[in-house]
């Protein structure tokens, strides 16, 4: 029924695709569809209008009747004005010469600013920073205690003198904290305040008393990325009320289709500083424009995903276990290193989410069970060194045992096997630079096969690009077809899915 | 407005017997039980003082403290709630019956509605030679509510098995506990008994939420041993304890999850099947952020298939959200808006009026 915005365009550009030149009516039927699908991704009204005739002036140009492949310039548009909203360069916080830096966060109610206060903590934190909560939110009832247990969990001193729940000055509260901090030598304040609807004058007027008690040197506007048209508003109100100085995605890992990130970036034209991502303290990161408008745009988010493998990932380590897969010697004990490693890396579902491609498979993804792996860690475990180094000794008594060690059936032990076995072939063809197309090995439904189709392809991921087609649809079409076989949803006739 | 049943609380009603006038906040009245399908050994025709007797003398438990005896029913019919000046109108000036399509997508009606609406609205305007602005309003004020009116947004709280559970999700932030709060609060003042039961026990400070909401609706709380407990086992005690202290209805309250995380999800399932041990689920609320776009649609259908949703409540009308997507979610889901929330005070909801919601849309400013 409904992709997400990635899909909706990717059906789009697969339409024009076909053509070598494009007329001014392909034009016109592409941009409609366009307009249909960004608002359907809840872009609001007014950005949808300037964007769209921003798109077909270009794309009427000189730029596109010329070009080798128009369709391809068209995508080319369509991506560069999308980076152009959600801001070109990505842009960092700014932190005060003389500490502290003060950042005040502010929003609608449930957009999640106390749980993003906790993540922004703990990633100062990381950032060799001193930070301090402070709980300004007297409003809504036990905010400050949500605040006091998400500061311990990540060891972050919670400044809370008044016990909320209708309690207490928010500015009192928030003046004091500036003192506190200057005096106990935190480097970062950090503001969470009650959530308030941009049309509450009083509330609004609160904010403000808040914000000059404090000076901040940002003000998080905090957004939750399921907003609808409403975004705009929302946005005018606190960009007027309080002003903002930088934007907060939350609950980016929902299926909503984000069109809230391009409104509120137009509308307040602070700059999107990061994106929140999950419900655990470490799912927060930094904002990239160019990353989210390739996500819209179905090209993938391969920087994140190198930049959080390299994390986790020994080099040197990786370019053993290429060798190994290369000289057909990956046993299923590497396999389960794997696989563990992977799971240090964090969420497995964030994480292919991140592939080239994936969007498609978003679903498949969210379905996929991560005790899955903890399965076939199992079945794993359950084998002598002699079995995992050599699965082909694995007869039926041997799989019987693992079984009933494991607490599995023999039919998932098969099915380890099988799929190991397939992964192994996957993997080596990978290495040598090839495009494996087994049916039959999407990375999800293989379960922990996935660290190894990931680990091959990474060696040679530069090889492939490069053997790759410049068109992102196409790119990314290839893409699918990496082993990733997923049937075609779309039909023809009906570019965008639409119900009918 | 709506007909609901609660429980006879025998010695206060037998005390004042004809109460319905001594009640100015609710009307009660007594029921013949043979109106209650659920009731077998009812006895028909007569008053509810032999009736005690009767079914009590049928079933026999009158020294039996443990087993319950099935409870004497009344009709209480609760006062209305208006929505008051939440609606905000969709016009700013005069309606435009071009730009009609424009303003329902910016209100969330979402495309396909709103070319809909606006394609019927222009044919039905041809049709009835309407031109003026007050005629133009009328109509759509007429269509949207007609075709919003639907005869099952009541609260399930009329079928007499007691005690009613009421089960409520939604994704984060969408205002679930700030809803138990109110509607614990509006049914207390209704004199139902209410247990609350903080089945968020995931996220910070969830249960004390809920707790600070239990002491201002003045009714008692389940709460989790500890933090990250099963919100199943407490889902399951507190319908124990309401079916041990006899109250009227159990409000569960359930963490935010995303519609996509699907082990989340599934834990729903969990929570409805230990509910189910001892009573009949009567209402699974869905909150819905009246903020929310159209995402909204991905999250009704993800909760309905799996939580099994009853109704809708949509919260946070009081913003500049006009909250277009409910008329979506009733037409496309089938799935009735029962409550809107309005603000973060405690009485700041309201049942939800198709005729009031349209008005407040079309209204002049």
């Amino acid at each position: 029924m409904f992709g997400n915005l990635s899909d909706r365009l990717s059906d789009t550009f697969k339409n024009l695709r076909g053509k070598g030149r494009l007329s001014a009516s392909d034009i016109d039927a592409t941009l409609r569809d366009i307009r249909r699908a960004l608002l359907e991704a809840d872009v609001a009204l007014e950005v949808v209008k300037s964007f769209i005739a921003a798109i077909r002036e270009r794309a009427l140009g000189d730029e596109v009747s010329k070009a080798l492949n128009p369709a391809q310039q068209v995508v080319q548009i369509v991506n560069d004005e999308l980076t152009k909203i959600l801001g070109r360069e990505n842009k960092r916080i700014q932190f005060a010469k003389s500490p502290p830096t003060v950042i005040m966060l502010a929003g609608l109610q449930g957009s999640g600013k106390t749980t993003l206060a906790g993540k922004l903590a703990k990633w100062l934190k990381e950032q060799n920073q001193t930070p301090i909560l402070v709980a300004a939110d007297l409003q809504r009832p036990n905010a400050v205690t949500q605040l006091q247990i998400l500061g311990e969990k990540v060891g972050v001193p919670v400044f809370a003198p008044e016990s909320g729940n209708g309690v207490g000055d928010p500015i009192t509260v928030a003046k004091d904290a500036i003192a506190h901090a200057k005096k106990a030598q935190f480097s970062v304040v950090i503001v969470d305040t009650a959530g308030r609807l941009g049309i509450d004058e009083e509330m609004m007027q609160q904010a403000i008393g808040i914000r000059d008690a404090v000076s901040p040197d940002e003000i998080l506007f905090v957004v939750d990325s399921m907003l609808g048209q409403d975004a705009v508003n929302v946005a005018k109100a606190f960009k007027d009320g309080v002003g903002v100085t930088g934007v907060v995605l939350t609950k980016l890992d929902g299926d909503s289709r984000g069109g809230a990130a391009l409104s509120v970036a137009n509308i307040t034209g602070a700059p999107i500083l990061f994106s929140s991502t999950g419900e655990d303290l470490d799912s927060f990161e930094p904002f990239y424009p160019e990353r989210m408008a390739s996500r819209i745009l179905d090209m993938g988010d391969v920087v994140s995903l190198i930049e959080q493998a390299q994390k986790t990932f020994d080099e040197e380590e990786s370019k053993k276990l290429a060798d190994k897969i290369a000289n057909d010697e990956f046993t299923l004990q590497d396999f389960l290193e794997q696989m563990q490693q992977l799971r240090k890396m964090g969420n497995m579902k964030s994480l292919l989410g991140m592939l080239p491609g994936a969007g498609k498979m978003k679903q498949q993804l969210e379905d996929f069970d991560e005790s899955e792996i903890a399965r076939t860690e199992a079945i794993i475990f359950s084998m002598t060194p002699l079995e995992r180094n050599g699965p082909k000794v694995l007869n039926g008594s041997r799989r019987m045992r693992i079984a009933k060690g494991s607490g599995t059936s023999v039919t998932e032990v098969n099915q380890l096997v099988n799929r190991f076995e397939q992964a192994a072939k996957v993997m080596k063809t990978m290495s040598k630079g090839g495009m494996p197309n087994i049916p039959g090995t999407n990375p999800v439904t293989m379960g922990g096969a996935v660290g190894g189709g990931y680990i091959g392809g990474k060696k040679s991921t530069t090889k492939k690009k490069g053997s790759k087609s410049g068109n992102p649809a196409k790119r990314a079409a290839e893409n699918q077809g990496l082993g990733f076989s997923q049937p075609q949803e779309s039909k023809p006739g009906s570019a965008f899915g639409l119900r009918n | 407005m709506f007909k609901f049943l609660k429980r006879l609380r025998g010695k206060d009603v037998d005390a004042s017997s004809p109460v319905e006038e001594n009640q100015p906040a609710a009307v009660i009245e007594v029921l013949p039980g043979s109106d209650l399908p659920s009731y077998a050994p009812a006895p028909s025709e007569t008053e509810t003082e032999s009736g005690t007797e009767a079914t009590v003398a049928q079933s026999g438990t009158r020294t039996d403290e443990k087993e319950i005896a099935k409870p004497d029913l009344v009709s209480v019919e609760l006062p209305k709630r208006s929505l008051g000046t939440g609606i905000r109108s969709l016009f700013s000036g005069a309606m435009d019956i071009d730009g009609l399509e424009d303003i329902l997508i910016l209100a969330d009606f979402g495309v396909e509605t709103a070319e809909e609406i606006a394609a019927e609205l222009r044919g039905e305007a041809n049709r009835q030679g309407v031109t003026t602005d007050p005629e133009l309003r009328l109509l759509l004020k007429d269509l949207l509510a007609k075709r919003l009116s639907r005869n099952d947004s009541a609260l399930n709280l009329d079928d007499g098995t007691l005690p009613y559970v009421i089960l409520v999700v939604g994704v984060n932030g969408a205002g679930k506990t700030t809803t138990i709060g109110k509607l614990a609060r509006w049914l207390k003042d209704g004199e139902w008994e209410v247990v609350l039961g903080a089945a968020d026990t995931y996220r910070a400070a969830a249960v004390d939420q809920l707790e600070t909401w239990a002491k201002r609706a003045d009714s008692p709380i389940v709460k989790p041993v500890k933090e990250g407990a099963d919100p199943a086992s407490v889902a399951y005690q507190t319908v124990e304890m309401a079916i041990r202290t006899q109250a009227d209805i159990a409000i569960i309250d359930t963490a935010g999850r995303l519609q996509n995380k699907k082990d989340l999800m599934d834990e729903l399932g969990k929570i409805r099947r230990a509910v189910e041990k001892q009573a009949k689920i009567s209402e699974v609320l869905l909150v819905i952020d009246a903020t929310n776009g159209q995402n909204a649609m991905s999250q009704a259908r993800a909760f309905a298939e799996v939580a099994e949703v009853t109704g809708i409540v949509m919260t946070k009308l009081d913003g500049t959200a006009k909250g277009g997507i409910l008329y979506s979610l009733q037409k496309e889901l089938n799935l009735p808006i029962k409550l809107v929330g309005v603000g973060e005070q405690i009485n700041d909801f309201a049942f939800f009026s198709p005729e009031e919601f349209a008005k407040g849309l079309v209204a002049k400013k």
